[in-house]
């Protein structure tokens, strides 16, 4: 079980997480921007999971996010499912499927 | 020890010319070379540019990966493996992969597997400009399924076409 209390003062002593998140080529345009670093909420701790956090932030993710499907993901350089869990520090970038060669 | 790989991702040309030579070596029977070539028309649309924009950082870790994966499922002394970035005109080179081995079919395999894991794991995007505007090159299912059809036991053999 995990402890709240515990929880509770990691946030309180700020020790939440930080990621820095890359958009590519359609989802770079749609977002406006290469590249962003944001604080998370406790409450965030999966791929899949930051995901609905930005979309809740409304725009421009919620549209980004809606309009460039499919959607791939990658979590510091490897491509990854919604289940991956985030860590203190992480590079996640979204993109559309690649097409390279 | 040098591994036996060559990976470069860069924004200038290359002689496919010099490169394929300098992987002959007494030990190597065969080397076998693909390379892909931007082309003017694309499903209908007219291509006078593509811009290819890449994850550097991701990139250098996917071709590894690849290029790994290569060498330990077939026997290879050489694998040359060149992708550009940036800008380029239709009719230019994009992407060389030369494989080396002391057997032809090691050779061929081991370079038809590298581009089809390429085509669908290395994260490059091309868009297409022309008379007709730009358009982001749409993912195809054809090269997925040309990639899954290397997955299985590893081995030297063709997969089912």
């Amino acid at each position: 079980m995990l402890d709240r209390g515990g929880i509770d003062q990691q946030t309180a002593n700020g020790n939440e997480m930080q990621l820095t998140i890359l958009y590519f080529a359609r989802m770079r345009e749609a977002m406006g921007r290469t590249r962003e670093v944001v604080q998370l909420p406790p409450t965030v701790t999966s791929l899949g999971q930051l995901r609905g956090w930005l979309i809740s932030r409304g725009e421009p993710w919620s549209s980004a996010f809606s309009h460039v499907q499919p959607l791939r993901a990658a979590l510091d350089l490897v491509v990854s499912g919604d289940d991956a869990v985030l860590r203190d520090g992480a590079e996640v970038a979204f993109f559309p499927p690649v097409t390279g060669g | 020890m040098t591994p036996p790989w060559r990976i470069s991702v860069q924004a200038q040309d290359f002689d496919p010319g010099v490169e394929i030579e300098a992987l002959r070596s007494a030990a190597a029977g065969a080397i076998v070379s693909f390379v892909g070539v931007a082309r003017d028309l694309s499903d209908g649309f007219p291509v006078d540019r593509i811009t290819l924009e890449h994850y550097a950082e991701m990139t250098e870790r996917s071709l590894e990966e690849i290029v790994r994966q290569a060498q330990a499922r077939w026997s290879l002394t050489q694998v040359r493996l060149i992708h550009r970035y940036g800008e380029l005109r239709a009719g230019e080179r994009i992407v060389l992969v030369a494989t080396a081995s002391s057997h032809r079919e090691h050779a061929f395999d081991a370079c038809r597997f590298i581009i089809d894991c390429l085509k669908t794991q290395a994260p490059f995007w091309k868009q297409e400009s022309g008379r007709l505007g730009s358009r982001w090159v749409e993912a195809r299912d054809s090269d997925e399924t040309a990639h899954q059809q290397w997955s299985g036991t590893p081995d030297a053999v063709r997969p089912q076409r």
